[in-house]
This record gives C-alpha cells, structure tokens and sequence, in this order.
C-alpha cells in the first residue's frame, strides 16, 4: 500500500519536474533567443561600413553561449550529448582593431557560427511548442476531465482526447524533451566534415604531445648520464681509492672521502634539479595553488596571487599548467622590466583558465621556437590554448584555457 | 639531549638514529608517518625532533603539518625539517608558528656530519639553522624588500649567515674578518631593522626572522 503510495508521489515529482524543464527550455528558446538572433541579423550589415566589428563579435559569442548552454541541458536533462562543433580560437589574438577583426573572421568563416543562428531561428517555435507540451497536456487534460464530469456529465465525447493529453503529459514528458534535445542535436552537434578536422587537429596535437615526450625523456637521460652517473661513478672511485691507501696514508684517504662526500653533494643537487624540471614536489605536495605560491615567493618582482580553484585538476593538467605560469613569469622577470606581476587562476565553465599579467613595457612577440611556441604545443595535448595581448607600452597579458574536471579539493 | 625522529625510509631513519646516538643523543622515538610523529612530539616533548617533510600516509608535507601542527600545540617546541628539496614557502610557514628553535636543511647536509651535528644543537637551543639553498633563493628576490634595503652587501651577508645557525665566531672564520668586525656589522643590523632593546640573543632570533619572512 505505502509502496504505491510513494510510487504515486514519485511519479508527480517526476512529472513536475519535466513540466518545469520543458516550461524553462520554452522560455529559453524566446527570451534570450529572439534577442540574440535580432542582435546578430541587424549587427551584420554593420560590417558593411565597418563598425559592425564591435556588436557582430558581442552577439555571435553570446548565440555561442546559448548554443552551450542548449548542450549542457540536452545532456543533464536526457542524456544526449551534443559535441561542441567550433573551430579553435586563432592564437595570439591582439588588442585593438586588428584582435577585432581577427576575432570577426574566427566567427564568421565558421559554418558552426551560421547554424547556431539557424537553430536560434527554428527554436523559437519549436522550443515553445515541444517545451511547453508537457505542462500544456497536463492542465488542458484535467480541465477538461473535470469539466467534462462535473460541468457536463451527459457529453462524454471528447473524454478520450483529455485523457490523451493528461496520458501524454504524465507518460510522454521525457520523450518529448529528449525530442527536443534531438531536434537541436540536429543543428549544433559538428557536422562530418567538421569532425574530420578535428580528427586531424587531434593526430597533430598528438604526434606533438608524443615528439615533446620523447625529447623530454632523451632530455632527462642525458642529464642523469653527464650529471648524477658521472658523479656517482666518481664518488665510488674515490671510496675505492681512500680504501687502498686507508693502512698506509691515512691522510690522502682522508682527503679522498672529503672528495667523495662532495660528489655525492653534488649529485643530489643534479638529481633535484631534474626532479624539479620532470615534476616539482612541491607540485606534487601542495598541488598547484601552492606550487605557484611557492614559485611566486622565489621571483625578484612581487607577484600578486588570486587563485581559486574548487578542487585539483588532474596530474597531467596541473603539470602543464604550472610550467606554463613559470615560463610566463620567467618571460615576465627577463624581459619585460615591470615592476610587478600578478596571476590570476579560476575554473569555469569546465575549464581551468589562468590570467598572467605584468606592468612592464609590453610588446611581446612570440617568435618561433620561442618560449610561448613551447607552452602553446605543450598547452594543445590538453586541447588548451593560450592567447597573448602585449601592446607596446604594457601591460602584457597571457591567457591560458585548459579544458579539465577538477577532483574535489584535498584537505 | 632527547629526539624524536620523523623519517619514513628505514635505511634513512636507520642512519640518523646510528650518527645522533654517536654524538651521545638519544632517539626515543623514531615515528614513520605523520600521524605517529605528531603523537609522538606532544607526549615526549623532546629536546628536538628531526622530520622528514615528505611522510606517509599521503606522501606529501605530512611531516611538515606534523612539525607545524605539533609547534602549535608544544609552543616553541625545537624542530629541526629535512627535505630532499627546499622551498622558501615552507620556511615561512614554519617561522609563521612562532619562535623557538627552528631549522630547515636539505638531506645532502647530512653527510657533513660535523655541522648537521651542530645545527641540531643550534635548533636545540632555541636558534634557527636555515639552509643556504634557502637563503640563496631568498637572495634571488632581495632587490624587493624594504627594511632589508637598508642594509650594505656585507651586512647582508652577515645576517645570511647568522639566518644559518652560524655563531660569531662562526661568521668571521666564514667571512675572514675578526670577531669584532662580525659583532660590529651585527649591531648595525640591529639598528638599521629597529632591533634596539632585548637580549642579545633574542635579537638575533628576531633579525633572522625579519630576514626570512620578508
């Protein structure tokens, strides 16, 4: 008896809560969207005479938001996953006129851009009519049941179709958003060719991730050979040495072990500074908020600190993300004469974004085979990418976006 | 004198408990992970405690959030942190939980047996023993630091020196001056860091601290 009862009350929770998503993806598909693709249809022609490059980037980024914001729903409320379709952000976007337009083209050569439009379009009366079906069916069938019996008990003609409707709202609730979750499906998961060029974005990273690996690893070998091996081989000479002579020259066995506590002193110090460039303990003990801290303490230049991370990103992601910073900021104390520098580290979005900036001369140029090139490969096996804005005259900023889940923070 | 020792690794723990013995010290307990450790300074409350930063469980700074969190309770409770790597932040959250004997080295210096032997006394008795690594990347950033800026090279040097654990005599041997000379270029120091009343000693101490929590 209990149990049909809480089965009853299970399915009313159920239903109400279907009846609100489908009320809120109805509202959605009108009041953002009908602004938005306005916004973006009257920015168009302004291209034309050139000041379109301020409102046509504005408003196709917020469709873009939308579009996400669609993606998200479709995958929390019924499980269908929508892949995002854009092309990466172009690297090294500047400030001013020529980050503009750079921007502009990003968007506007993309199709991705163009059927987001579309789909804003074709949502308003689709997102109304299939979001708002549930809670509709809902109402009109038990109005029109009650009005039927209570109003009117001798026309019972039209009891089948309120029953229908009160059927389909109970029962069919899911099935109609998932409908709509499809129909959008349709218009802003990638297109085929789309993925292919993600495929061959995704074998180049990779072939990069796996050529930086390599020389990474060949690194580390000649290191370990020239440094701490050599040292190593040197202090057991020298132990092996004092041994012979111990009986009869005391004093050159002596001087022998002397020599050998200072090799394996120096082959500790080769061996950390390895350890330091392969993964820093600190890293590894506090994570990256405190790494960074730590690293900030060790800079010549005070550098101001707004971190908030919720939880830890995963290893590899850390690690990369705390090379690019120290890179950034040894950029920032060779070469950019400021006098502070400040590193700003947040997660949204399901991205983990760091904000690196100084108040130094500013023109910056990333040059091939420079620093950035290195952060830039290192930052693309993760799918992250970095922009640097530095106008002559200062302040230089470098963004970075790495897109990572965070693990719950440690305590 | 009695220790406590925190080191994981048995052929590490094994070594400092051998050389401590040898120098007539007495290990009454040798903890290997952090929640052992920190029982074990607050009931012994040793003359000093010797800890590894990297412990179990975790494997990360439970030995240092032992030492601290054992400081906090046992206030000015000698510890003396050994590390395969040394980091100024580390430094300064040790400093942070208030005075008393304090020292912070890399694991290398160990094997100068003679000095480490001396840097546990120092710490034992209330100085601070930092490690030249430490000092040399505080040196890196020095340009920053105001009440620091006061100071001439040659004073620094003292004040890095003294930050070490170093005695008087210890500094003008290092520095090939006369002991004089050292306690001249100290009681500069104390003026220029507004260090005029107190003990010799606790001035010291305080000087240290002005120079590494800068």
């Amino acid at each position: 008896m209990s149990d049909s009862a809480s089965g009853v009350r299970r399915l009313g929770r159920l239903t109400l809560r279907t009846c609100a998503r489908g009320l809120v993806i109805a509202v959605l598909s009108v009041v953002p969207g009908i602004p938005l693709f306005v916004a973006s249809i009257l920015s168009l022609p302004l291209l034309a005479v050139g000041i379109g490059i301020i409102p046509v980037p504005m408003s196709l980024l917020a469709v873009r938001r939308r579009a996400g914001q669609q993606r998200r729903l479709a995958l929390e409320w019924s499980r269908v996953s929508i892949a995002t379709p854009y092309r990466p952000r172009p690297h090294e976007v500047s400030n001013g006129l020529i980050g503009r337009l750079q921007r502009c083209k990003w968007l506007l050569t993309d199709p991705a851009t163009w059927r987001d439009l579309l789909w804003i379009l074709v949502d308003m009366p689709v997102g109304v009519a299939l979001g708002a079906l549930p809670a509709f069916g809902i109402v009109a069938g038990v109005v029109g049941l009650l009005s039927g019996v209570w109003l009117n008990p001798g026309h019972l003609k039209q009891l089948p179709l309120f029953l229908g409707l009160l059927l389909v709202g109970v029962f069919g609730g899911p099935r109609v958003l998932k409908a709509h979750a499809q129909f959008s499906a349709v218009l802003l998961a990638p297109t085929r060719k789309e993925l292919d060029a993600q495929v061959g974005r995704l074998n180049e990273s990779r072939s990069q991730a796996v050529d930086a690996s390599a020389a990474e690893l060949r690194r580390i070998e000649r290191d370990l050979h020239d440094g701490a091996q050599a040292r190593l081989v040197s202090l057991g000479m020298s132990i092996g040495l004092a041994e012979q002579v111990l009986r009869d020259d005391p004093d050159l066995a002596l001087k022998l072990l002397a020599e050998a506590r200072e090799s394996s002193g120096q082959a500790l110090t080769d061996l950390r500074h390895l350890v330091r460039g392969i993964h820093p303990p600190v890293l590894a003990e506090r994570g990256l908020e405190g790494a960074i801290r730590a690293l900030a303490l060790t800079l010549p230049l005070p550098v101001d600190l707004r971190i908030e991370l919720p939880g830890r990103p995963p290893a590899p992601v850390e690690s990369a993300a705390y090379f690019a910073v120290a890179e950034i900021l040894a950029n920032v104390v060779k070469h950019s004469a400021a006098r502070s520098a400040w590193v700003q580290l947040e997660y949204s979005q399901a991205r983990l974004i760091a904000i690196i900036g100084d108040d130094g001369a500013g023109g910056a140029v990333p040059r091939i085979g420079g620093g950035l090139r290195g952060i830039e490969r290192r930052l693309a096996a993760f799918d992250g990418v970095i922009a640097v804005t530095s106008p002559v005259g200062g302040p230089t900023v470098v963004t970075m976006e790495l897109p990572c889940e965070l693990s719950l923070a440690r305590t | 004198m009695r220790v406590v020792l925190g080191e994981d690794l048995t052929l590490l723990r094994d070594g400092l408990i051998r050389l401590l013995t040898a120098y007539g010290m007495e290990v009454v307990e040798a903890a290997d992970n952090g929640p052992a450790l920190l029982h074990a300074l607050i009931t012994h409350r040793p003359d000093v405690a010797v800890v590894d930063v990297r412990l179990p469980p975790t494997f990360t700074d439970e030995g240092l959030k032992a030492a601290i969190e054992a400081r906090a309770q046992v206030p000015g409770l000698p510890v003396l942190v050994l590390s395969q790597h040394v980091e100024p932040l580390y430094a300064r959250e040790l400093l942070s939980g208030g005075r008393g004997g304090l020292g912070y080295l890399l694991k290398d210096r160990v094997s100068d047996v003679q000095r480490f032997i001396e840097a546990v006394r120092t710490v034992a008795g209330g100085g601070t023993a930092m490690d030249p690594e430490v000092i040399s990347q505080l040196l890196a950033r020095r340009a920053r630091d105001e009440p620091l800026s006061r100071l001439t090279p040659r004073e620094r040097e003292v004040l890095a020196l003294m930050a070490e654990g170093r005695t008087n005599a210890g500094i003008s041997a290092r520095l090939v001056v006369t002991e004089k000379a050292v306690s001249k270029h100290i009681n500069n120091i104390f003026t220029k860091l507004d260090l005029y009343r107190g003990e010799d000693d606790n001035r010291r101490v305080l000087a240290v601290l002005t120079y590494l929590n800068a």
